[in-house]
């Protein structure tokens, strides 16, 4: 599904990933932790297209093919999904109209015919109930007035709507109180199926409590520096990130 | 070797046509007289300090002298119940416009009479009435309200022709009126149509106009409205600029009574190398009076635009709420765009904002919807939609909203 190599990203001369490596497999869920300023947002940002990033070095094949080479919107009709730490309120662009452009250009590509009308309605009914949007919401215009639970709901929502192949979901439980993380990460769980994969970014483990990653990595420096699974979440959510930095520096020293 | 060039200056070539001028009555004799004494403007003067008009003096207008033969059904607006009144060349041609069929209440006058005026704002307005190409007094009847709107059309059908009609609304005491105006051409070339309007709205009337520029790529427009307006009426004016090669828009909005509401709203979308110039100014005299002006403007390639918005808030005018707005995007690192709100208030006790932003589109939006699949294009168009959408709502009549809406599409300018 994905597969990132030695992966090295400055932004403004300013080195942030330095050779960062991660294999994910269709259907399986990767977390992806660190302290602030270790470049988690950073590797969502480079994966999603994100042009003030500069790929220095390394490789990423996402289904087979050059994800670098890509421009943002083909990644997205390639089946790359990313769900904004900040999502972007648009005034004056209707939930609705934004994605019927997106669903219509993502089915373009894909080779399949535009949904009517009706079906799109039907869609939009089934998926944002998923994650407990209210039908006003989706007249809304993008984002604008939403609080911060709705934004990060409206993510997943969008997420249900364009049917990824991988989702990448940057800090999506921060900010959130315990209801809307459960409401979002039920989403996200009813996303799961053996064909799509998910790199949860997060700060807290609170959520993976919610969303059960298949794997969890310690991102420090711009380098996974430590891989496990759910158990390794707990044990950083119980000890910090000290005993990770030090382990790291004596390795080096 | 020592050659000698005769150059006719662009105020000469513009005097050559002023002996073919169809009213030699006193007003038109007011404005021939008012020319000679006048100078075309150049960027030396205050007013004009970003318009260039060489661009347009370099042509030799003269009136058409033919009446041309046009194909209106591209230029009506689907689903809009009006009565039409076409200018083609700037000459009224009652044998096309629905003269027969007018709203209820609605009366037009040819020829009408008009006093000489006293003075003209500047050289367009003399020599305006000094070669008139059509005059006409639209009269709508005290209460009445019909539902059915007018539809003035003006055609540019012919090359390098002066079409200068002018038109006077008269809107009576309590009546209620809707009035589209288009500005359209076939293809013809360098024709320069100055249209003015001179706006009576009587007590506790309303008058709702929407102006739609969409003469293309080839021609000149201007358009000059002086507009009066009593106690307890209502007026808004809708200056709406889909395609045109080089407009200027002059409007003189006066406030004479208490409790009006005046609404100026306006979008242009130039691209290529158009120029649009919106120039307002909005006089308070009487106080508890609201005026509303909201411009926006998206500019493409090495497009030009200017704005200037004067508001005056004279000493009489307590309790005024007087808006303004002027907000800018530059699609591209040629275009420019020069904004000038002006406020001078006399009265003490009143509300008046303003305020002009140019800016580029919004990277952060447009990043998030190629997120999500869109193209770069589409993205733009999509953030263009979102931009304008405030000015856009300010159109009533959905099938003229619809229409505008439509013809922006087709020129590459909206989302679909």
């Amino acid at each position: 599904m994905l597969s990132i190599k030695n992966l090295q990203a400055k932004i403004e001369d300013k080195e942030i990933l330095r050779g960062l490596s991660l294999e994910v497999k269709p259907g399986e869920v990767h977390a992806i932790m660190g302290p602030n300023g270790s470049g988690k947002s950073t590797l969502a940002s480079v994966l999603a297209g994100r042009e003030e990033y500069e790929v220095t070095n390394g490789t990423v094949s996402f289904q087979g093919k050059d994800l670098l080479d890509m421009p943002a919107e083909i990644r997205a009709r390639e089946g790359l999904f990313l769900a904004f730490q900040y999502p972007v309120e648009i005034p004056g662009v209707s939930n609705m109209n934004f994605l019927k452009a997106a669903v219509g250009e993502i089915r373009k590509h894909k080779g399949l015919e535009p949904l009517t009308a009706k079906d799109f309605l039907k869609l939009v009914k089934e998926k944002s109930a998923l994650v407990e949007l209210d039908g006003q919401l989706a007249n809304r215009a993008v984002n604008e007035g939403f609080s911060g639970g709705e934004k990060k709901r409206n993510e997943i929502f969008q997420m249900a709507m364009l049917e990824p192949k991988l989702a990448v979901l940057d800090e999506t439980d921060s900010g959130l109180d315990i209801d809307a993380l459960r409401i979002v990460a039920n989403g996200v769980n009813a996303l799961r199926s053996p064909d799509r994969s998910f790199v949860v970014i997060t700060h807290y483990q609170r959520l993976l409590d919610y969303i059960v990653p298949d794997f969890v990595h310690v991102l420090y420096k711009g380098r996974i520096v430590k891989s496990g699974t759910k158990e390794l979440a707990l044990e950083l959510e119980e000890r910090g990130y000290d005993w990770i930095k030090d382990e790291v520096e004596s390795v080096k020293a | 070797m020592e050659q000698t060039i005769t150059k006719s200056s662009p105020k000469e070539k513009l005097m050559s046509a002023v002996a073919m001028a169809r009213y030699n009555d006193a007003y038109a004799l007011a404005g021939q007289h008012a020319i000679s004494e006048l100078d075309i403007p150049t960027t030396r003067s205050e007013e004009w300090k970003y318009t260039r008009t060489t661009r347009i003096s370099n042509v030799a207008w003269i009136p058409a002298t033919d009446k041309a033969s046009v194909d209106l059904s591209e230029f009506q607006i689907n689903g809009l119940n009006a009565s039409k009144v076409i200018f083609v060349d700037g000459i009224f041609r009652p044998e096309l416009s629905d003269m027969h069929s007018l709203p209820e209440g609605v009366d037009i006058t040819e020829n009408p009479e008009l006093d000489a005026e006293a003075d003209f704002s500047d050289f367009y307005d003399a020599y305006h009435a000094a070669l008139c190409t059509s005059r006409m007094r639209i009269n709508i009847a005290a209460k009445s309200a019909p539902e059915k709107s007018l539809h003035i059309i003006h055609v540019a059908a012919t090359s390098e022709s002066l079409n200068q009609p002018l038109i006077e609304i008269v809107c009576d005491k309590n009546a209620e009126m809707h009035v589209v105006e288009s500005f359209v051409s076939t293809n013809n070339k360098s024709a320069f149509t100055s249209r003015k309007m001179k706006v009576h709205v009587e007590s506790n009337a309303s008058l709702h106009i929407d102006k739609i520029q969409m003469d293309g790529t080839e021609n000149f427009t201007m358009n000059n409205e002086y507009v009066g307006i009593e106690q307890d009426a209502r007026f808004t004016i809708n200056t709406l600029t889909i395609e045109s090669n080089w407009v200027r828009n002059q409007l003189h909005i006066a406030l004479n009574g208490q409790n009006i509401e005046a609404n100026l709203h306006g979008f242009y979308l130039p691209v290529k190398k158009h120029f649009v110039d919106n120039h307002t100014r909005v006089d308070h005299l009487r106080p508890h009076c609201v005026s509303n002006e909201l411009y926006k403007g998206m500019l493409n390639d090495q497009s030009n635009g200017v704005f200037n918005g004067k508001v005056y808030v004279h000493l009489d005018a307590q309790k005024t709420n007087a808006f303004q707005s002027n907000a800018n995007i530059l699609l591209s690192d040629d275009a420019q765009m020069n904004t000038k709100p002006e406020l001078e208030i006399y009265a003490d006790d009143v509300k008046c904002s303003h305020g002009s932003t140019t800016g580029q589109l919004d990277e952060e939006a447009l990043f998030y919807l190629k997120s999500r699949g869109l193209g770069e294009d589409n993205a733009r168009k999509l953030l263009a939609n979102a931009f304008i959408s405030d000015v856009l709502d300010k159109i009533n009549n959905e099938a003229v909203k619809h229409y505008v809406t439509e013809q922006l599409i087709q020129r590459d300018l909206l989302f679909a």
